[in-house]
């Protein structure tokens, strides 16, 4: 307990500023608050188990949560028949093109030796694959957008629960994180990671201009909840009661009987947001809890000191026979495909999924901000910083007014440079956030709640 | 005839455009080039100090036209230029005192440094964002046109048009100027050559008595006045808008690593390689073809290798490619 002592003193303090929040501002802001917390804390869980326990720098994590989001939509949309009967055939024909190739390059790759006829073939095989792919694609492609380009226009998905989606998304992503880490490992730290920010953004210009796949920038929306909508909750019985039982108070106040419905009304919209929030809250907080409790059996496992001994020494620990390259593709693969479920929540949580608004400042950099804020190689750590960077990013706004309103007292409401202050109050977070990071890095490098290592 | 018009065809969308881009990428990537192979790091804030240099020449632009002293047929910018880069240079020193010196003392690995300029580079895109808003603005006043489309048909007879804006050819001439004065200054003086020592070998131009505050001081300067001049020749051209230069850092960090980063000359031939190949592959050349090939042989399709939605992706995938076959850059980096 005393060891754990600064752990818990800092969930205590976070939590109480989110409560804080739901009795100064509301019980529906504190909640999204919180939601949005629990996502990054699983971003950040993913993060750090590549950066804290491997040191391996991952610029790409807005690739793999827009992945994340792409399995949710692909997962849980109904497929547009229409679509598949005009395009289905060649785009499963395109699949198995790209299957092939792959197959083909890898086999020539094993069977000859290095020479420039083998690079000539393979550059052959990819020139005439690409031709082939954009000869069948193209005109499948054409057909598939044009079904009713106002509603769909895509492919559509396999129809099933969204729930499903947080699993494929982890598929998605660590399949793209084994790729990157086939080609970009070998590099060393700061060229990973320019080459993995790079490729988060073809990763991202894809899914952005490939309509028949997720509509592209014309976004998705309407995706099927896990949980009730408010609309329903409303209009059900045990709901009802339950508000009137919580609020038996206020209502009681209330002798008028038709103001009394009034109210109860109110109530019962209020609460069904809120309610549904929770619902929200009650099933991220189970994931992040689980890959807590993974993540940390794991930090302390022989696993997890062979992972912390390639981090400090990599020359060393192959030394004693540990296949670092191995292992540094293993420890990527499974961080992204953490950052994947993240990405699928998100959309799951949001109800839409919009290709657009993935942009690298609010999907890898401040996520990044969270796991040094946090403290690297400590998973509380991480999850304290996603908690803690997510809340001041979302408050930052009321904060920076305050300090604006308390700083220009002196001047009038009117005054120009006043009225200029506040109108770029949105900005201020990037400012909180740039100096915050500073600070923690110039005086407590590893974060908030540093790495701690057990010694047996 | 027809074989001048494709010829013409060509200039016009492809070659001009891309050969003013080219600079415009080459500048930055210059001084993204510079700092890695001086003070070792990826230096994240590229971007973003580009447009801080550009909103200081922006708001003196405008102080000048309140003033009413303008440059006739050329744009104001040009003469604030010069005071944008000086808030700039003070900027990135104090930036450099006040953040950058206390990792360097330290010995911090480059990573740290990199995560730090990632700090730098939140505190800049705020200041940016504080001072001018997020808005796209145009600041370019003057003659627009060297060359009009109309003029060039009438005086070569021919059905293509080629227009040249000014900006194009100033920002053509300010690159030869700055790249040309920059390459000597680096060659031939002392400060420059100590300055490649350093690159070289830190360890071995310390002892052979080379100050290490100048040359970091020195590369700071040469950075911000970089910075200065390819943002404000890109706001010129096209426009500025601060999150359209944050995204700028990254074709100009691909054009640092295909160059080979730490090598300047690299990275300043890397800028065109990566304008050339973004406008090259995503350009449609149905109508080129409609010139060259007689009528029976026309093309249906556009004849565009990639959609323009691509654009970035090309540079990228030209990145990965070259780090995957070439992880020094094409010409040999950190060398300086």
């Amino acid at each position: 307990m005393r060891k754990n002592l600064d752990i818990i003193s800092a969930y205590s303090i976070m939590l109480g500023l989110i409560i804080l929040v739901g009795f100064l501002q509301s019980w529906s802001m504190a909640l999204s608050i919180l939601c949005l917390c629990l996502i990054s804390a699983v971003m950040t869980i993913g993060a750090n188990i590549q950066w804290g326990y491997a040191g391996l720098i991952n610029f790409g994590i807005m690739g793999y949560t827009a992945l994340g989001g792409l399995a949710a939509v692909l997962v849980s949309v109904p497929p547009v028949r229409e679509a598949w009967q005009v395009g289905g055939f060649n785009m499963i024909l395109c699949a198995f093109l790209i299957v092939f190739m792959v197959f083909s390059i890898r086999f020539i790759i094993k069977k000859y030796n290095q020479s420039k006829k083998r690079s000539y073939g393979i550059a052959a095989i990819i020139i005439v694959g690409l031709i082939l792919l954009r000869l069948i694609s193209a005109p499948a492609i054409e057909s598939i957008e044009s079904v009713s380009p106002a509603t769909t226009g895509f492919l559509g998905g396999m129809g099933l629960p969204i729930l499903f989606s947080w699993i494929v998304g982890a598929f998605f992503a660590g399949a793209l994180a084994y790729i990157i880490g086939k080609i970009a490992l070998g590099l060393r730290a700061d060229y990973l990671a320019i080459a993995t920010l790079l490729i988060s953004e073809i990763v991202i210009a894809v899914i952005k201009h490939e309509d028949w796949l997720a509509r592209g920038v014309k976004n998705v929306i309407g995706l099927k909840r896990p949980v009730p909508y408010e609309v329903d909750l409303q209009t059900k019985e045990w709901f009802i009661n339950l508000v009137e039982k919580f609020n038996q108070g206020t209502l009681n106040l209330i002798t008028d009987a038709s103001e009394k419905q009034e109210l109860l009304k109110q109530l019962i919209i209020e609460s069904s947001t809120v309610f549904v929030k929770l619902c929200f809250a009650g099933l991220f907080t189970v994931v992040v809890i689980i890959l807590l409790i993974i993540t940390q059996k794991a930090l302390y496992s022989p696993w997890g000191r062979m992972m912390r001994a390639i981090r400090d020494n990599e020359e060393a620990a192959n030394a004693m026979g540990k296949n670092v390259v191995k292992q540094h593709l293993l420890i990527f693969v499974l961080g992204s495909a953490i950052v994947g479920i993240a990405g699928a929540m998100m959309v799951t949580y949001d109800g839409l999924f919009t290709p657009g608004s993935y942009r690298p400042m609010r999907y890898t950099f401040l996520i990044w901000v969270m796991v040094i804020v946090g403290g690297s190689g400590n998973n509380f750590g991480a999850i304290l910083g996603g908690f803690a960077v997510w809340f001041l990013w979302v408050e930052a706004a009321p904060i920076a007014l305050f300090l604006i309103n308390f700083f220009t007292s002196g001047l009038e409401e009117t005054n120009a440079f006043r009225v200029h202050l506040v109108d770029s109050i949105p900005y201020f977070r990037f400012l909180m956030m740039g100096i915050g990071l500073l600070l923690i890095m110039r005086y407590r490098p590893k974060g908030i709640l540093p790495e701690k290592i057990k010694h047996i | 005839m027809d074989f001048l018009n494709a010829i013409v065809l060509l200039l016009n969308y492809l070659f001009v455009p891309a050969l003013s881009y080219g600079s415009q990428l080459a500048l930055g990537a210059i001084f993204v080039s510079l700092i890695y192979g001086i003070l070792r790091f990826a230096y994240f804030t590229a971007g973003d100090l580009m447009s801080f240099g550009t909103m200081f020449t922006i708001l003196f632009t405008w102080y000048f036209q309140s003033l009413g002293i303008n440059l006739g047929f050329l744009p104001t910018a040009l003469l604030a230029m010069p005071f944008g880069i000086i808030v700039t240079i003070l900027y990135v020193l104090v930036k450099d005192k006040l953040v950058f010196s206390y990792y360097r003392t330290q010995k911090s690995p480059p990573v740290m440094l990199a995560m730090v300029s990632i700090g730098t580079m939140f505190v800049t895109q705020a200041i940016v964002r504080i001072i001018i808003g997020p808005f796209d603005r145009r600041f370019f006043d003057g003659e627009k046109f060297i060359l009009k489309a109309n003029e060039f048909k009438e005086m070569t007879g021919l059905n293509e048009g080629l227009t040249i804006k000014s900006t194009q050819v100033i920002t053509l001439l300010v690159t030869i100027i700055v790249v040309s004065i920059l390459f000597w200054f680096l060659n031939k003086t002392k400060t420059g050559k100590s300055m490649r020592a350093y690159s070289d070998n830190e360890d071995l131009a310390l002892l052979s008595g080379i100050d290490p505050k100048k040359v970091v001081m020195i590369t700071w300067v040469i950075a911000a006045i970089l910075a200065t001049i390819g943002g404000a020749l890109y706001g010129l051209d096209k426009s500025f808008k601060p999150f359209t230069y944050f995204n700028n850092m990254l074709p100009i960090f691909a054009a640092a690593i295909v160059g080979g980063i730490g090598n300047p000359f690299g990275a300043f031939l890397g800028g065109y390689v990566i304008a050339f190949s973004e406008i090259l592959l995503t350009y449609a050349y149905k109508k080129f073809f409609v010139y060259l090939l007689p009528e029976s042989l026309e093309p249906d399709g556009l004849l565009q290798l990639l959609s323009t939605d691509y654009k970035f992706a090309v540079s990228f995938s030209i990145l990965v490619i070259v780090l995957l076959f070439r992880p020094s850059g094409i010409f040999k980096g950190k060398v300086l």
